[in-house]
């Protein structure tokens, strides 16, 4: 009888499924899972290490490039974490603008995943409808801080400048007729809340568009329907956090349970899975989606009632106003420390965490009152759940392992950081 | 929630007693210091006990005090930090033990309390040279293959020791010093008369 041996493949890290750059050895026996050993550090910057030296201001642009695809939610956690060492208060339209874009970014993050899970499952239309919505936010993104991506929006003390009062328009020009510019600037002629307003009126009717395609498709649920099941004990204990717990039925979600900003002001429900499979989590994805519209609708009501101050008026921290630095030797004292020797954090340590897009994103920082971090250890949602592949992969085929690297919505950016 | 902080004192200094070195509350979060050798019973307890549960380690991190405050730091040089966090309860807690021995600091591994340790550990195996006993698979996590040395630690420079390129001649890959000078642009400060800051010091 002739010897049967298990079969070693590598995946990655130049795959498409791969999402970035994940190498994962697989050990087959036959096309079972035996085995998943991922490896990872392929994109690993050291951004920790970088932000010691830099100050605490220059290290907030890093934070976008951590998990590129919900930028300003990992910014919100190094301002919490900052402001909670310096102990200052931010004002509460701040803290609204950042609720609303933690909410953007939700979209954001769920949308990309939709549409990558979709397309690593054969559902290539999902991609080309989710991305359609992302250039909106992405407009949104633009808008208040002139990057599609990167924003550096958030700054310890508030947010960088108020929501503009209009929106970029599209121009006329040899490839695109006045008929088609003003279609498309319908929703740009007001404000940037009005934008943003006008958008939310619209998604509810694009997820029930993404609903139709897969909550009830056969081939969908043939592909994640008991595959990669977590109990909740075991989610637990493999530092589950975000979704991938919540679609293992615990109900757990920081912006309610331990709320930071505004949240405890907002209304919206929490989702919870059953099963703890792949199709529990899409569920519970898409659910949020809704719930964040309903969120963003709250934040637009607010903000338009309210106006005041974005940033706090502590210039220790935040810059001095253009005009104020330019008549006031202190104020020109103040910007320029800020921004050459930057601002002094007292010292001792803090861990400050949001529920992020993916799950728990924390900021743990040591200062020993210089004006760089000691020490900054970002505790990345996607690093605990990529972790436990190897737990979820065992014994599925092949194929399944393409699901559930798709599932736990993981992004290289934060895992390697 | 300075009365749930309370409550999660009471409850720690009932369940471990005398195994505490210290136990502090600052900005609204409890850290608890424990000697290396009670470390993992304390995290069996802390795991455990049914009035403590914490069921999740979110975070597990190593620090070097090495350069701490510019001056010079006579304690243990290195320190494992656990973010703890208890669903049943909802409450955190900060972990932290310093490790014994800076030539060769070992601390017993976690990862039979909570799972989500093994990867944690291995990176702050990878980057810091904590050894963790008892931990089942102990390899370098982020770095390189065959990489050398522990990159966070603060005697290890910014711009790394090596640098790589392809080379036409030998057709493959190739390792070589570093050619880049390494510079300082904004200059490390601790300021003395506090400037900026808002807390006053202790």
């Amino acid at each position: 009888m002739a010897e049967i041996r298990n079969y070693t493949m590598n995946l990655g890290p130049q795959h498409p499924a791969a999402h970035g750059v994940l190498r994962l050895v697989l050990e087959l026996d036959g096309e079972v899972i035996m085995r998943a050993d991922p490896h990872i550090g392929m994109l690993h910057r050291a951004t920790e290490k970088l932000a010691e030296t830099k100050t605490w201001l220059q290290a907030l642009p890093y934070m976008d490039r951590l998990d590129y695809m919900s930028m300003m939610a990992n910014e919100h956690a190094y301002c919490l974490a900052v402001e909670r060492l310096l102990g200052i208060e931010v004002p509460v339209r701040a803290q609204y603008i950042r609720v609303m874009f933690d909410e953007i970014t939700r979209l954001l993050n769920h949308l990309l995943w939709i549409g990558a899970h979709g397309l690593d499952l054969g559902a290539m239309t999902m991609f080309i409808y989710a991305f359609r919505e992302r250039e909106d936010l992405f407009d949104m993104y633009e808008a208040v801080s002139g990057a599609r991506m990167h924003a550096a929006y958030y700054r310890p003390g508030g947010v960088y400048r108020d929501l503009p009062d209009s929106m970029p328009r599209y121009d006329v020009s040899r490839h695109r007729s006045a008929r088609t510019a003003g279609k498309l600037n319908e929703n740009r002629l007001g404000s940037m809340l009005d934008f943003v307003e006008d958008f939310t009126n619209r998604f509810p009717r694009c997820v029930d568009d993404y609903e139709t395609l897969l909550t009830d498709n056969r081939i969908w649920k043939q592909r994640t329907v008991g595959i990669g099941v977590v109990p909740p004990e075991m989610a637990l204990n493999l530092g589950f956090t975000g979704a991938m717990l919540r679609g293992s039925g615990v109900e757990w979600d920081l912006r309610r349970k331990q709320p930071y900003a505004v949240y405890d002001r907002l209304d919206f429900d929490i989702p919870v899975g059953v099963n703890g499979d792949c199709y529990d989590r899409y569920l519970v994805r898409v659910e949020e989606m809704r719930q964040s519209n309903r969120i963003i609708k709250q934040c637009v009501k607010w903000l338009r009632e309210n106006p005041g101050p974005v940033i706090t008026d502590n210039h220790k921290v935040a810059p001095p106003s253009r005009v104020e630095m330019k008549s006031n030797m202190e104020e020109l004292i103040h910007h320029f420390k800020l921004f050459t020797e930057g601002m002094h954090v007292p010292e001792g340590e803090a861990y400050a965490a949001i529920e992020h897009p993916k799950g728990e994103f924390g900021i743990y920082v040591i200062s020993d009152g210089a004006n760089m971090p000691y020490r900054m250890k970002i505790r990345a949602p996607g690093f605990a759940h990529l972790s436990s592949l190897g737990y979820m992969a065992k014994g599925h085929m092949l194929a399944d392992a393409v699901a559930i690297i798709g599932t736990l919505d993981i992004v290289f950016g934060e895992i390697d950081r | 929630m300075a009365a749930r902080i309370q409550l999660l004192k009471t409850a720690l200094e009932a369940a471990l007693g005398a195994r505490i070195v210290s136990l502090t509350e600052a900005l609204g979060e409890l850290a608890l210091v424990v000697k290396p050798e009670d470390y993992a019973a304390v995290a069996n307890a802390l795991h455990d006990t049914p009035s403590l549960r914490f069921e999740q380690l979110i975070d597990l991190c190593g620090v070097d005090y090495s350069q701490y405050g510019d001056r010079h730091w006579n304690a243990a040089r290195f320190a494992v930090v656990a973010q703890l966090l208890s669903v049943a309860h909802n409450w955190r807690l900060r972990l932290k033990v310093f490790v014994p021995d800076d030539e060769f600091p070992v601390v017993k591994s976690v990862t039979g309390v909570w799972a989500s340790a093994g990867w944690y550990e291995r990176e702050a195996f990878d980057l810091y040279g904590i050894m963790f006993s008892g931990h089942a698979d102990l390899r370098r996590i982020l770095t390189d293959y065959g990489f050398i040395g522990h990159p966070f630690r603060k005697d290890f420079p910014i711009s790394g020791n090596v640098e790589m390129r392809y080379d036409p001649e030998q057709k493959r890959v190739i390792y070589e010093p570093v050619s880049i000078e390494p510079r300082e642009v904004t200059p490390r400060i601790i300021r003395e008369e506090a400037f900026g800051e808002l807390r006053p010091r202790k």
